[in-house]
């Protein structure tokens, strides 16, 4: 009974290697606060011009910082629109291909705000990476109603796509390598926002 | 987590994480699709040498709506009829590749005994009068939840009595050592009769006088007082026992504001509780049945969601 890991951590120890204590010095910024802050900005008026305004827009962020992803693409939104827009949790734990694998975790709260049914859902997460997260998502959202259409938000893409998935609205594409971790930093959550790369392993 | 064969198995994080993780389980029951993949692929079996149909068949559902294949296996008719040693019937059923046992036995230290002998994961439903964990963490889930209504967090200072046949309870040990790890204060009150022995080594205050203790419980526990017990001279009478130890309606009036009632079920209406207890707007008895599924997918998931529990 592990509480959750950053989900970079168990995707990128699949070479053996977990992340060590002295990672925290090696690791440099990416992106910087005002760079995310303009990231953001940008993914909230995409969505809007790829959607054509805010109706039947659904925003759900997967847990741990997705979520406050999402509650800050809707308060920009709302800011643009001047309407609310729907947001809510995604929870996707149950739907890890790899869930029986690793120790056991604590799923998050999942929060659908309404009913999914014919909205366009817009999924957001911090970090693109294997692919496998909005694959259990979207396996999901299955089990929840029957949107029209689900598009993907992402702060981060680092590429190695182990499934053939594809982010709508990017805010940042970082080339990385596979041992290298991706971290994005939060204020909610990590006291200021920041997007980090560093070395995963002590080899 | 192995086993949960008794509630001293729990620590504080994994009791908290099970209450917690049934908070999320409760919402899939209003759901369109009411079913999470996590158990695909396992098998559990319930095993149930006692009748219990609100158990089984909440163990039987938590299974199904986490994509589990659940076989139930009554013990009536089976080859424990026969004559079959219950090692036998449990090593026979464990070579067929079950991956979990939930098991109802009548005598203490069944479901213990079982979990050493085969290679499948074991969920201890009720041992004859020794635990039920299962039933102390819905009790514990309904008093939680009852006591953020009224704008409490946790169990710290909280006092939980527990009255009535405390001698042939399974759930009150099973209550005494989650609310140990919880925090909670528990209160035994019983006639000295129905006190099972070493309740003093328990850490719990102990009464044969329910009135004191109504004044400032904050959940008031009452447990089923059997009728075939009657017959046993642990009371002299069904009417002396409700005058001293049941829930009547001037007890209630007595209750402290904001404290609740649970009853594990079946209810003796008019023996250890009134009816109108019973169904006051603080009881928790359909609170507590509800919660039933929820924890009982937690309990599930904790033990089959991952491969740790498992041996090779």
């Amino acid at each position: 009974m592990v509480d959750p890991a950053p989900r970079e951590v168990s995707t990128s120890s699949t070479d053996g290697s977990g992340p060590t204590s002295g990672s925290e010095e090696s690791s440099r910024t990416v992106v910087d606060a005002s760079e995310l802050a303009r990231s953001l900005s940008r993914i909230a008026h995409e969505i809007l011009e790829a959607n054509r305004g805010a109706s039947d827009l659904v925003l759900l962020g997967i847990p741990t910082r997705g979520v406050h992803l999402a509650r800050r693409l809707a308060r920009l939104i709302e800011g643009i629109e001047g309407s609310p827009v729907r947001v809510g949790d995604l929870d996707i734990t149950m739907y890890r291909d790899d869930l029986r694998r690793n120790p056991t975790r604590n799923p998050a709260r999942t929060s659908i705000p309404g009913r999914i049914d014919d909205a366009v859902v817009v999924l957001v997460d911090d970090v693109l990476y294997s692919g496998r997260t909005i694959g259990a998502a979207i396996d999901a959202l299955r089990d929840l109603g029957r949107p029209r259409a689900v598009r993907l938000a992402v702060l981060v893409d680092r590429g190695h796509r182990e499934l053939p998935v594809a982010a709508d609205h990017v805010g940042r594409t970082i080339q990385t390598a596979a041992d290298e971790r991706v971290q994005v930093l939060l204020t909610e959550k990590d006291g200021h926002d920041a997007v980090t790369i560093s070395r995963g392993g002590n080899r | 987590m192995r086993h949960l064969l008794s509630c001293a198995d729990l620590d504080l994080s994994t009791a908290t994480g099970i209450l917690d993780l049934a908070e999320e389980m409760q919402q899939v029951q209003s759901r369109p699709v009411k079913k999470l993949p996590a158990l695909r692929g396992r098998t559990i079996v319930n095993i149930f040498f006692e009748d219990s149909t609100r158990t089984r068949t909440s163990f039987e559902i938590a299974g199904k709506w986490l994509s589990a294949d659940t076989i139930n296996v009554s013990a009536k008719g089976s080859s424990v009829s026969k004559g079959e040693s219950l090692r036998d019937t449990m090593l026979t059923l464990d070579a067929m590749g079950v991956d979990c046992f939930v098991i109802r036995h009548s005598s203490s230290g069944a479901a213990a005994q079982v979990a050493s002998w085969v290679r499948a994961q074991v969920v201890n439903a009720g041992d004859g009068q020794h635990e039920h964990p299962t039933q102390a963490l819905l009790d514990a889930y309904a008093m939680r939840q009852h006591f953020r209504t009224v704008g409490a967090e946790g169990f710290a200072g909280k006092k939980i009595a527990i009255v009535g046949d405390l001698l042939h309870s399974r759930v009150v040990r099973s209550n005494v050592l989650l609310q140990h790890t919880l925090g909670g204060e528990v209160v035994l009150v019983a006639p000295p009769t129905l006190l099972p022995t070493g309740v003093e080594n328990w850490g719990c205050q102990i009464s044969d006088d329910l009135d004191p203790v109504l004044g400032e419980a904050d959940i008031v526990m009452m447990l089923r007082v059997q009728r075939e017990r009657m017959a046993g001279g642990f009371f002299p009478t069904e009417r002396e026992y409700t005058a001293r130890f049941g829930l009547t309606e001037e007890r209630l009036a007595a209750m402290k504001p904001d404290a609740a009632i649970c009853h594990p079920g079946p209810m003796n209406r008019g023996v250890e509780i009134s009816s109108a207890a019973a169904d006051a707007a603080n009881s928790l008895v359909l609170d507590q049945v509800a919660a039933g599924v929820a924890i009982r997918m937690s309990v599930l998931y904790h033990l089959l969601g991952s491969d740790e529990g498992a041996v090779h």
